[in-house]
């Protein structure tokens, strides 16, 4: 079976005064239908970029400079403006980090869940405000038909971002991006909207993509994991095995620094240093000035993705033989 | 809505009493009115009899508020050099001053929007670049000599347009428009084009820098990302949130153009408001000034309070507080 989404060695630069900066290097990630895959990293990896890239919608300057992006069978870096257009929102929804934001204040939410499918369905305004109101019950929001008529100022964060699932929901897509959906919310907040949208793909069988820097959130909902640092893959598989046999330093990393499964009097350990900037990223291998096991040749040589024991799961590290799992 | 209007205007009354305190004062504090009325045989006894007679002898604030009672009858004092009551003689003369920030209003909006519009969505385009340079030009120009620019090129070179006057005008229902016959149109092209020319280069920049700003923000990417088509996100979305800071600006800017009508209506022999205030400054005509001041001052609260309540419409988050 062709998968839903097939991202190849896609490379996306931007273009400056001095000369193209390249954010992402070699990114190449499947995803089937009714599949969750979670994007994750520091700040600055590359992930949202990759997300945004998906549907060709990355801020100036930056331009998709290499690879394919095959969506249900056609390359989206290479389709005309309007074929772009009628994919997004559509085929593919997505969900911005910060509902307080994403929401267009000035008009109420009835407007902005019509327009949307007004931009995609041949109806009337009537049929799409009925749309509307089935999407909303469906995100459980209490008395959905008075939301219609608010404005988003009305709405506390966490019923906003139920009101943007609502609204990616209204086309039936086959694909969510969600780009830190729950980052801006509380932590009680948090587990609702997660728990809302790993039900709503599993029930309409849409694929998921999940970016964030929270590895703990992506462990629950996803089943597969992709890590990113400096632009690029660095180790990729199902979840219970990233999770639970991670093989990249920069993986067991992110892993030992978060606070489950220890006693209470443990300190947690971080990963010395920052992600570097996209101006000087080291050579050979990104992540060696801030990892444990580097050697010399880590400096000379980018590492390639390359199989590791179970089945899909790929690390990019010169030095696995020398780890122990 | 109700209460956000009603809290507007009892702010608008409290400005105004404000004015007309500082009229009055100012009125109060130059020239005497008794010497203006007698010469200078009428004796000293004679004057302070005229002076009880007129109240002038009463306190301060016991005059303010004659003064407040009677300009709430229509009365705002008497011109000396009309010889009539000082609110007829600017009533005469507002039609003029009102249509020339009508016109000037027209060429604003009409030009501002989409050029605005269009640089913010094309910054690197030739045209954006030209009236970016140009508008900078434009801010430094002083009115008078675009206007007499104007009055040279299009008024005496090329002869297309009258240079001075208003032209043929109408008389409906008491109000001498203009705007009714293609000469008082004629005439009103140039004046027009010079009192906007003050705010088209501001405005010009205002809109295309707000509607840079916004098209940066993550409620219009997001609506790229519901797949709207573009005509709605720049028109709809992108500008109506533009509109919100340029309204407000709007409301302040427009007292500016009233008082450049000064200028202007000099320039072109204009027969306002503002051509008529130089002139009683001229003759030292204070009742009629005083008399100017409380009633530009009216008319700028009353702008500025409409212009509230259509910012009100806009943004809904301005409703919801005069709603509490």
């Amino acid at each position: 079976m062709a998968h839903l989404l097939e991202v190849n060695d896609l490379e996306v630069n931007f273009a400056l005064r001095w000369g193209d900066l390249t954010a992402i290097d070699g990114v190449s990630f499947t995803l089937d239908k009714g599949e969750k895959l979670g994007l994750v990293g520091e700040s600055g990896a590359g992930k949202s970029v990759t997300g945004f890239s998906i549907i060709n919608l990355i801020s100036k300057p930056g331009y998709i400079s290499g690879g394919s992006i095959i969506f249900e069978g056609r390359d989206l870096s290479r389709l005309r403006r309007e074929e772009m257009r009628r994919i997004r929102g559509d085929r593919i929804s997505m969900i911005f980090q910060d509902p307080m934001m994403t929401l267009n204040p000035v008009f109420t939410i009835g407007t902005q869940m019509a327009e949307t499918v007004l931009a995609h369905r041949n109806v009337s305004r009537h049929d799409a405000l009925d749309l509307a109101l089935d999407k909303l019950e469906k995100v459980y929001i209490p008395s959905p038909e008075k939301r219609l008529t608010q404005y988003p100022h009305e709405m506390s964060g966490g019923m906003r971002q139920r009101i943007v699932v609502a609204i990616a929901l209204l086309t039936d897509p086959a694909l969510i991006i969600a780009d830190e959906p729950t980052t801006a919310l509380d932590v009680t907040i948090q587990a609702g909207i997660m728990d809302l949208l790993q039900e709503l793909c599993d029930a309409e069988n849409m694929g998921l993509i999940l970016i964030t820097h929270d590895l703990a959130v992506v462990s629950q909902v996803t089943e597969k994991i992709a890590v990113m640092y400096a632009g690029r893959i660095i180790e990729m598989g199902p979840t219970e095995e990233i999770v639970n046999r991670p093989r990249h330093p920069y993986t067991k990393g992110l892993i030992n620094s978060l606070p489950w499964g220890r006693k209470a009097a443990d300190r947690l350990t971080q990963i010395p240093g920052m992600m570097p900037t996209l101006t000087d990223i080291p050579p050979g291998c990104a992540f060696h000035p801030r990892c444990t096991v580097s050697e010399a040749h880590c400096l000379e040589k980018r590492p390639d993705l390359q199989p590791d024991r179970a089945r899909d799961h790929v690390v990019a590290c010169h030095n696995l033989g020398m780890l122990k799992g | 809505m109700f209460a956000f209007i009603v809290r507007r205007v009892i702010q608008s009354i409290i400005v105004m009493l404000v004015i007309s305190f500082i009229g009055f004062s100012v009125q109060h504090n130059i020239g005497d009115p008794v010497r203006d009325m007698v010469g200078i045989r009428v004796s000293v006894a004679e004057r302070e009899a005229l002076r009880d007679k007129l109240g002038l002898n009463d306190p301060f604030l016991t005059q303010y508020f004659r003064f407040v009672r009677n300009a709430l009858h229509g009365d705002l004092g008497t011109s000396y050099f009309h010889s009539k009551p000082a609110l007829d003689v600017i009533l005469s003369k507002a039609p003029a001053t009102l249509e020339l920030v009508f016109g000037s209003s027209v060429i604003i909006l009409v030009f501002t929007f989409p050029v605005g519009i269009y640089s913010a969505l094309r910054p690197r385009s030739w045209f954006s670049r030209f009236v970016m340079g140009a508008s900078t030009v434009g801010v430094a120009v002083p009115v008078f000599l675009t206007a007499i620019a104007l009055i040279y090129v299009f008024g005496v070179e090329l002869n297309w347009l009258p240079a001075y006057g208003r032209g043929e005008t109408v008389n409906v229902y008491g109000w001498e428009s203009g705007l009714l016959t293609m000469d008082g149109i004629r005439h009103l092209i140039l004046p027009s084009i010079s009192l906007s020319s003050i705010m088209l280069p501001l405005y010009i920049r205002l809109i295309r820098s707000e509607m840079m700003e916004v098209l940066e923000t993550d409620y219009i990417k997001y609506a790229w990302a519901k797949g709207l088509h573009r005509k709605r996100i720049w028109l709809v979305h992108a500008f109506k949130n533009t509109l919100l800071p340029v309204v407000t600006v709007f409301g302040v800017e427009i007292g500016i153009l009233f008082a450049f009508t000064l200028l202007t209506e000099t320039v072109f022999q204009w027969q306002g408001m503002g051509f008529m205030f130089l002139e009683a400054v001229e003759r030292s005509d204070t009742a009629l000034l005083v008399a100017y001041l409380v009633v530009v001052g009216a008319m700028f609260v009353v702008i500025n309070t409409l212009v509230d309540i259509v910012y009100g419409f806009i943004n809904p988050m301005v409703r919801v507080t005069g709603v509490k």
